[in-house]
């Protein structure tokens, strides 16, 4: 019942708030300078071929007026038309959101990996040099932002050593049969390995990219909360019951220990997601973060709210399945 | 072997990071100095001492949560004093602790018959589950507190669920640190009275820790008294009340509770 309401409620505050991105995106980039008309018309032409393609894509009605119309459209499911590819912005937003969450994703899993190797190990060698180079090392990898991570990496595997590919999202030679656009499940699910390989090393530097911040985070603040949870009472005990290293801190420790960083992991989650918009760039990877800078420069703006609602309602998303794990995971909130 | 515990000149020292220099170690202080003792077999074990003086330091050596810094401590006849984890695991079972806080002692995610029941199937009980329930019954606990959880009982019986945890193991010895501390005056009485009545039934021997010296008197065979990380005493109950003889230990049984020496009323 509880979960239910608090449920109902986060549904109701997520609607609000996109109603209230939708509005202010919407003001914004009317507001902002740039003309998407102008950039769309040859030199030379003529005031008429302007006023024509304003009115025709309703550019000519005061701001409030196309609010309504678009918002209008919204609730019905037509994002309008975008001004430079001339397809449904829906159409375009939904085909590349696909390999934006892979490459999100993707990231997430390393990110966990990495930081999660790196808080067990640091915990078991507590007080050593090991832990210490641990520090370190998270240390570096925080202190660098992930767009220079991606230039160091594509330095180093794309450049001295290329062992990945850094640019794409799959070789363009290579014959899809996919009939979405989630390339990296529908290869694995269709056992095609050979494509599924192809894949991963186009999206394995981007990933790393956006992970390896993330994962310092992770290390950090797991190992930094797995150090107080040993020294709780149970903890202790279990060592006296006989329990090895490994069992006391993966089995006793870790699951009360998870839970202050699965919180954080959420927020920077989003940061990751938002990050995708420049690693995508450098990447050349045909996701929505690419399609957003293009849409900014060309002015589109029915684009351009489209992929802002949309990255919003990922957001809202994914805190909203951070706190339902929390709930899930938390013995007071589950039993109470 | 009359014996359970041979303690010959124990110290131990941790680094003290408040003096620690800029580059290099950090200078130890020795928290437990040249203690030479013996628990013998069935004994109920006192230890008392004011707050800082090493008593939970000296319990965590003895059921070896620590390593000594030197000296020996014989278990059973047996050396522990540096014996590795791995080493230790199989000996565990039979030096058992409960602790002053009985709700941090329980893992919150697991409910009371698994919590007494694990340790069990670690050490290979054929029936675990069975000596949960057992165990249950032991400490005057309902079976059906099996399957609740930590958080659904009184800090009295989770206390009794912390003495289920460590008999169930059938150990030789078991540590308590300061157990009743916690507890109002009439769950104190109750668990002080099952703690007397298991070690009777089950043979064990017993170290406990405490502040409350009519408690110690009460319910110990031995008393030993700890002044700043030293053994100013080691008498029997009945020796240690008529004929005190440490200028501390005097001071103690005068003033009840006792302030840190060091400490100014707070
Ligand atoms: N891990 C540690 N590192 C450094 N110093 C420690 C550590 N554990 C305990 N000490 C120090 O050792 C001394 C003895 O601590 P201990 O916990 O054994 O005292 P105690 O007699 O149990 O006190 P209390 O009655 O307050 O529980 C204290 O001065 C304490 O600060
Ligand atoms: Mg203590």
């Amino acid at each position: 019942m509880q979960i239910l309401r608090s449920l109902l409620f986060r549904l109701a505050s997520t609607a609000v708030t996109l109603v209230g991105v939708a509005v202010i995106v919407f003001f914004v980039i009317r507001v902002v300078p740039g003309d998407p008309i102008a950039m769309m018309l040859p030199p030379g032409a003529t005031e008429e071929d302007i006023a024509r393609l304003t009115a025709l894509y309703g550019l000519d009605k005061s701001i409030p007026e196309q609010f309504f119309i678009w918002a209008g459209g919204v609730l019905q499911g037509d994002f309008g038309t975008s001004i430079t590819a001339r397809r449904p912005v829906l159409d375009l937003v939904l085909g590349r959101l696909p390999a934006t969450l892979e490459l999100s994703i993707m990231a997430l899993v390393i990110a966990v990996i990495l930081g999660g190797v790196a808080a067990l190990t640091g915990t078991r060698e507590r007080g050593t040099k090991v832990e210490a180079g641990i520090d370190v090392a998270n240390g570096m990898a925080l202190s660098v932002p992930d767009f220079l991570w991606a230039l160091i990496l594509i330095l180093l595997f794309g450049v001295a050593w290329p062992v990945f590919h850094i640019s794409g999202r799959v070789t363009p030679s290579l014959d899809l049969p996919f009939v979405t656009n989630f390339y990296l499940f529908e290869s694995l699910l269709r056992l095609r390995f050979d494509l599924w390989a192809d894949i991963v090393s186009h999206m394995f530097m981007p990933a790393l990219a956006l992970a390896i911040p993330l994962a310092a985070i992770i290390g950090q603040l797991l190992k930094q909360s797995l150090k107080e949870t040993m020294h709780l009472d149970y903890v202790t005990l279990s060592r006296t019951k006989g329990y090895g290293e490994n069992h006391v801190i993966i089995r006793e420790a870790l699951p009360n220990a998870i839970l202050p960083t699965l919180t954080l992991v959420g927020v920077q989650f989003t940061f990751l997601i938002g990050g995708t918009v420049i690693i995508e760039r450098l990447f050349s990877y045909e996701g929505l973060g690419n399609m957003a800078i293009d849409a900014v420069i060309n002015r589109d703006l029915p684009l351009i709210q489209g992929i802002v609602i949309l990255f919003a309602v990922i957001f809202t998303v994914v805190n909203l399945v951070v706190d339902l794990t929390y709930a899930l995971l938390n013995p007071r909130l589950r039993h109470a | 072997m009359a014996d359970l515990y041979q303690v010959e000149n124990l110290r131990l020292s941790f680094p003290d990071l408040t003096r620690k220099p800029l580059l290099g170690p950090a200078p130890r202080t020795e928290i437990l100095k040249d203690l030479t003792f013996t628990i013998p077999r069935g004994e109920i074990l006192g230890i008392v001492g004011g707050s800082g003086s090493g008593k939970s330091t000296l319990g965590r050596v003895l059921v070896r949560l620590l390593e000594p810094s030197a000296g020996t401590v014989r278990f059973d006849g047996r050396d522990i004093t540096h014996l590795a984890e791995a080493e230790l695991r199989p000996l565990r079972r039979r030096f058992q602790m409960i602790f002053q806080d009985p709700m941090s002692s329980l893992n919150p995610r697991h409910r009371i018959g698994r919590l007494i029941a694990a340790p069990l199937r670690l050490h290979g009980s054929e029936d675990p589950e069975k000596g949960a329930l057992e165990a249950l019954d032991q400490v005057g606990l309902p079976r059906s507190f099996a399957s609740r959880y930590p958080h659904e009982l009184s800090g009295g019986q989770r206390q009794r669920v912390g003495i289920a945890r460590a008999i169930a193991l059938r150990p030789d010895f078991i540590l308590a640190d300061e157990i009743v501390s916690g507890l109002d005056v009439s769950s104190q009485a109750q668990v002080l009275a099952l703690l007397e009545q298991l070690v009777a039934e089950l043979g064990l021997t017993l170290a406990f820790i405490s502040h409350d010296l009519s408690v110690i008197r009460r319910l110990c065979t031995r008393i030993l008294v700890l002044y700043r990380g030293e053994i100013v005493e080691n008498a029997t109950t009945a020796e240690l009340y008529d004929n005190p003889r440490a200028a501390y230990t005097r001071e103690l049984l005068d003033a009840i509770p006792l302030p840190d020496p060091d400490q100014p009323w707070i």
